[in-house]
C-alpha cells in the first residue's frame, strides 16, 4: 500500500479510537455537574455518593482520552506534514488555543476532582467539577472549529510563503465562526450528552435489574434517562439544520450522503438503498419522493444538486458516505425511540419494573457509541477527496519524507497498544462498575460486574464473558 | 517587539515548564525499580498520581503552539523524527497504562511486569527528549524544500546519545529531589543516597557534554558574542546546580528542588540561545535551515496567538499553583490511591 492509503488508515484507526473517549467525557462531565449541583442544593447524600462513583469512571475515561489525544496532535506533523505546512497558520492556532484554554483547565482540576474529595470543601469540589466539564466542552469547541474550517474554510487567504502556497488567517472570527462550526459544535455536544446519558443509564439499569444500590441506582437512572432523552430529541433538529448547510456549502457531500446521483427537482429521500457507481444510481431504494427537496429547500419541487454536477475526481466515495450517514441517522433514531420510551415509562416509576426496557437500556450505550462514531466518520469521508474542502486534496497532504514502511510499522504498533489500552479501559471500568457506588456499611461486591451481566443478558443460558475468564484462571 | 521572537521565547517557556514538571515525574519513573517493596512502589506512583497528567499537558501545548507559530518547523521536525515520535507516544501511553494497571491484581509477577514497564517507558521518554535536543544542536539533513532526507541512523549519533544520557541523569536527579520531599524515614534516606549518585553522574555528563559541544558545535556560542547578557543564563545555571549540594547539606530539600528546577529552565534557555535564530539547523547547507523568519506563521496569526497566550497563561499558572498546593506534603496511601 502507498503512504497515502496507510496514513489515512492510521488516522482513521487513531481518530476513531480516540473518539470513543472525549464524547463520553463531555457527557459524563455535564452529568457530574448536575449530580454535585443537586447535592449542594438539596444536601441529599445520595447525590454525593453518585457523584463520587461517576467521578471514578470519568477519571479512567479521561486518562485514556488524554493518552490517545496526544497521538492525534502529533500525527498532523508526523504523517501529514504537507497539510501542516499548508494549514498551520489557521488550524494550528485552533489546536494551540485548545491546549491553552481547555487542557490545562481540565487536567489541572481533574486532580482535585478525583483525589480531592477529602482535601477541599464541597463548594471548591463543585467548582473543580464545573471547571473540568467546562474544559472538556472548550476542547470540543476548538477541535470542532478546526475541523469545520477544513469542511467550510473561511476567514483566510492563500499566500505564497517561501515559494509554497499556504492558508493564512485574514479574519480570526470569520475563521472561528465559519459557516459550519456552530451547527457542527451543537451536534457534537448533543451527541456527547446523549452518549453520557446512555452510559450512565446503561450501568444504572444494570444495577436496577440486579436489585443493587436501590434508591441510588433509581436516582441515577432517572437523571440519565431524562438527560439523554432531551439530547436525543434535540439531535434530529440540529441534524436537519446542519444538512441544509451541507447542501449549501458542500453539495457533493450531501449528494453522497443521500445517494443522489442526478440533480433533480422532487429529489427523493432514500431511507435505504445501495448506491451503485457503475450505474450512476441508487438501487433497491426505498424513498419518500420529494422529501429531500423539501428538507433542503423547504419546497418539494426545488432542485437538489446531485453528484452529476461534479467531475468524478471531486466526488466522495458514494457508497461509504451513504452507509455511514444512514447508519448514524438510523442509530440516532433507535436511540431516540429507546430514550423517549424510557422517559415516558418513568412516570409513576413504571420503568423500574419494566425488565425488557431496562435490558434494552443496558445495551443502548453501544448504539450511542456507534452513532457518535458513524457521525464523525461520515463527516470526514463525505469531505473526500479533499482534506481542506476545495483547497487541498488528501493525497497531496501527506509527509513527503516518511517511507511507507514506517507508517505500516506504526500502524502495527498502534494496533497493539490500542488493544492493550482498550483492555485496560474495559477492565478498569468493569471493576469500578462491579464495585459500584459506596453505600457506607455494606459494600456490595460482585465479581461478574457489568460485562458479565451483559453477557448473561445477551445469552441468559450460557456462561458470561468474565465468567469464562474466571474459569481459565 | 518582533512577534516571532516573542513566540520563540514562549515556546521556550512551555518547553521549560514541561521539562521541569514532567521531568520530575519521569525521574520518579526512572528511579522506580529502586523502591524495595510494594508499599514503597505505591508511594512512588502516588507521589506523582494526581500530577503527571497535568504535567504532560505542557508537552501537548508546546506541540500545539509550535504548530501554530512555526508550522514549517512543526511539520519538518515531526516527520523527520517519525520513528522517535512513535516510540515516544508508545512510552507515554505505556506509562499511563502501567500506573492504572499495576494495582489491579495482587500477583507479584503482575506487579513486577508493570513496574518494569513504568520504568522502561519513563527511561525511554527521557532518553528520547535528550536525543532530540542533541540532534537539534548538531543539525539534521534538511533539503532546500524543508524536507528531511536522512534515515534513522542520522539521528542516533554519539553526541545525540550523550545528550540523551545527560537528560536521563538530570531527570533522575530532579526526580530524586522531588521524592525526597514526598517521602519519610528509611525510604527518604535511600532516596537521598540516589540523589547523590544521580548528581555525580549528571555532573560528569554535564562537563563532558559542555566540552564536546564547544568542540563539535561552534555555532552554539556565536550568539554569546552578540548578546553578552546570555552569560547571565550560564551563571544562573552553574549557581543553581552548585546550590543543590549546598541546600542538601543545609537540610533545605525544598530549596534543592527549586534549584534543580532553575537549572533545568536555564538549560532550556541555553538550548534556545544556541539555536537562535534557527529552529531546525540543516546539516547539508546552513542556508536551508528553518529559521524564525522562514518557518513562522503570518504576523497577524502570531499576534492573535500572543493575545490568546497572554489571556490564558495567567490562568494556567494559577491552576498549576492551586493543584500543587492542594496536593502538597508527604504521600499518604488511601482509598483513592493507585
Amino acid at each position: 500500500m502507498d503512504v497515502v492509503t496507510l496514513s489515512r488508515l492510521q488516522f482513521a484507526l487513531t481518530a476513531m479510537f480516540h473518539y470513543l473517549f472525549p464524547p463520553l467525557s463531555i457527557g459524563l462531565g455535564a452529568l457530574l455537574v448536575l449530580m454535585e449541583g443537586a447535592y449542594l442544593r438539596t444536601g441529599d447524600k445520595d447525590w454525593e455518593r453518585l457523584a463520587r462513583f461517576w467521578t471514578k469512571v470519568f477519571a479512567v475515561n479521561f486518562a485514556v482520552g488524554v493518552a490517545t489525544g496526544i497521538v492525534m496532535e502529533f500525527q498532523f506533523g508526523t504523517n501529514w506534514s504537507t497539510y501542516s505546512r499548508f494549514v498551520g497558520d489557521v488550524f494550528g492556532s485552533a489546536l494551540a488555543a485548545e491546549g491553552i484554554f481547555a487542557f490545562f483547565l481540565e487536567s489541572g482540576f481533574l486532580a482535585v476532582l478525583v483525589f480531592g474529595w477529602d482535601r477541599v470543601s464541597k463548594e471548591m469540589h463543585f467548582t473543580a467539577t464545573t471547571l473540568v466539564a467546562l474544559g472538556a466542552t472548550f476542547s470540543a469547541v476548538w477541535i470542532v472549529v478546526a475541523n469545520s474550517w477544513q469542511q467550510t474554510p473561511a476567514g483566510y487567504a492563500l499566500v505564497a510563503h517561501g515559494g509554497v502556497v499556504r492558508a493564512e488567517i485574514t479574519d480570526f472570527w470569520a475563521m472561528v465562526f465559519n459557516p459550519s462550526s456552530v451547527e457542527r459544535l451543537v451536534h457534537v455536544l448533543l451527541g456527547a450528552y446523549a452518549l453520557g446519558g446512555a452510559f450512565v443509564a446503561s450501568v444504572s439499569a444494570f444495577y436496577v435489574l440486579r436489585g443493587r444500590h436501590g434508591a441510588l441506582a433509581r436516582k441515577s437512572l432517572t437523571l440519565a434517562v431524562l438527560f439523554s432523552a432531551a439530547a436525543c430529541l434535540a439531535l434530529p433538529l440540529s441534524g436537519d439544520t446542519q444538512a441544509r448547510t451541507v447542501a449549501r456549502t458542500q453539495p457533493a457531500k450531501l449528494a453522497a450522503f443521500e445517494g443522489l446521483y442526478k440533480t433533480s427537482a422532487h429529489a427523493p429521500l432514500s431511507l435505504i438503498g445501495l448506491p451503485d457507481d457503475a450505474r450512476q444510481e441508487t438501487r433497491f431504494s426505498v424513498a419518500v419522493p420529494g422529501l429531500l427537496s423539501f428538507l433542503v429547500h423547504g419546497r418539494a419541487d426545488a432542485a437538489v444538486t446531485g453528484l452529476d454536477a461534479f467531475p468524478a475526481r471531486d466526488r466522495p466515495p458514494v457508497a461509504a458516505s451513504f452507509f455511514l450517514y444512514h447508519g448514524m441517522v438510523g442509530a440516532g433514531m433507535l436511540l431516540a425511540a429507546l430514550f423517549a420510551a424510557a422517559a415516558w415509562r418513568l412516570r409513576g416509576g413504571r420503568l423500574f419494573g419494566d425488565r425488557r426496557l431496562l435490558r434494552a437500556l443496558v445495551f443502548g450505550v453501544a448504539v450511542a457509541f456507534a452513532a457518535n462514531q458513524l457521525g464523525w466518520v461520515a463527516a470526514e469521508v463525505g469531505r473526500q477527496p479533499w482534506i481542506v474542502y476545495g483547497l487541498l486534496r488528501t493525497k497531496d497532504a501527506v509527509s513527503r519524507s516518511v517511507p511507507a514502511a514506517y507508517v505500516a510499522a506504526s500502524i502495527a504498533m498502534f494496533s497493539v497498544i490500542y488493544a492493550l489500552l482498550f483492555a485496560v479501559w474495559v477492565t478498569v471500568l468493569n471493576d469500578k462498575i462491579a464495585h459500584g457506588p459506596d453505600e457506607g456499611p455494606q459494600p456490595a461486591h460482585e465479581p461478574g460486574g457489568w460485562l458479565g451481566a451483559a453477557g448473561e443478558l445477551a445469552d441468559p443460558g450460557g456462561a458470561s464473558l468474565t465468567q469464562a475468564k474466571e474459569d481459565e484462571r | 517587539m518582533n512577534l516571532r521572537v516573542v513566540w520563540f521565547v514562549l515556546l521556550g517557556v512551555l518547553l521549560a515548564g514541561y521539562a521541569i514538571l514532567d521531568g520530575f515525574d519521569l525521574g520518579v519513573g526512572i528511579l522506580h525499580l529502586g523502591a524495595r517493596d510494594d508499599r514503597e512502589r505505591r508511594i512512588f506512583m502516588n507521589s506523582i498520581g494526581p500530577l503527571w497528567d497535568g504535567n504532560e499537558v505542557w508537552l501537548v501545548t508546546f506541540g500545539g503552539a509550535l504548530f501554530a507559530a512555526f508550522p514549517d518547523a512543526y511539520a519538518t521536525a515531526f516527520s523527520a523524527f517519525y520513528l522517535a515520535f512513535m516510540l515516544l507516544l508508545c512510552a507515554l501511553i505505556f506509562r499511563a497504562v502501567s500506573m492504572e494497571f499495576r494495582g489491579k491484581r495482587e500477583s507479584a509477577a503482575w506487579r513486577r511486569a508493570w513496574d518494569f514497564a513504568f520504568f522502561a517507558a519513563s527511561l525511554t521518554a527521557a532518553l528520547l527528549f535528550g536525543v532530540a535536543v542533541g540532534d537539534s544542536m548538531l543539525g539534521i539533513p534538511i533539503r532546500a524544500d524543508h524536507e528531511f532526507s536522512g534515515g534513522l541512523l542520522d539521528l542516533l549519533r554519539p553526541y545525540a546519545l550523550l545528550v540523551g544520557a545527560l537528560n536521563v541523569s538530570l531527570f533522575a536527579l530532579h526526580g530524586a529531589l522531588y521524592l525526597h520531599l514526598k517521602t519519610e524515614g528509611g525510604l527518604q534516606r535511600r532516596v537521598r543516597r540516589w540523589m547523590w549518585h544521580a548528581f555525580g553522574v549528571f555532573l560528569t555528563l554535564y562537563l563532558l557534554t559542555t566540552i564536546v559541544t564547544l568542540i563539535r558545535v561552534p555555532r552554539a556560542v556565536v550568539n554569546f558574542e552578540r548578546m553578552p547578557w546570555l552569560w547571565g543564563i550560564v551563571a544562573a545555571n552553574v549557581l543553581a546546580l552548585a546550590n543543590i549540594p549546598r541546600a542538601m547539606f543545609l537540610r533545605r530539600p525544598g530549596q534543592a528542588f527549586a534549584s534543580s528546577a532553575v537549572a533545568i529552565a536555564a538549560l532550556v534557555a541555553l538550548f534556545g540561545a544556541a539555536l537562535y535564530p534557527n529552529l531546525i539547523v540543516s546539516s547539508l547547507d546552513p542556508a536551508w535551515s528553518l529559521t524564525l523568519e522562514s518557518a513562522a506563521s503570518s504576523n497577524k496569526t502570531l499576534g492573535i496567538m500572543a493575545f490568546i497566550a497572554g489571556l490564558g497563561l495567567p490562568f494556567v499558572l494559577a491552576y498549576t499553583g492551586i493543584v500543587y498546593w492542594v496536593f502538597r506534603g508527604k504521600v499518604e496511601l488511601g482509598k483513592f490511591s493507585y
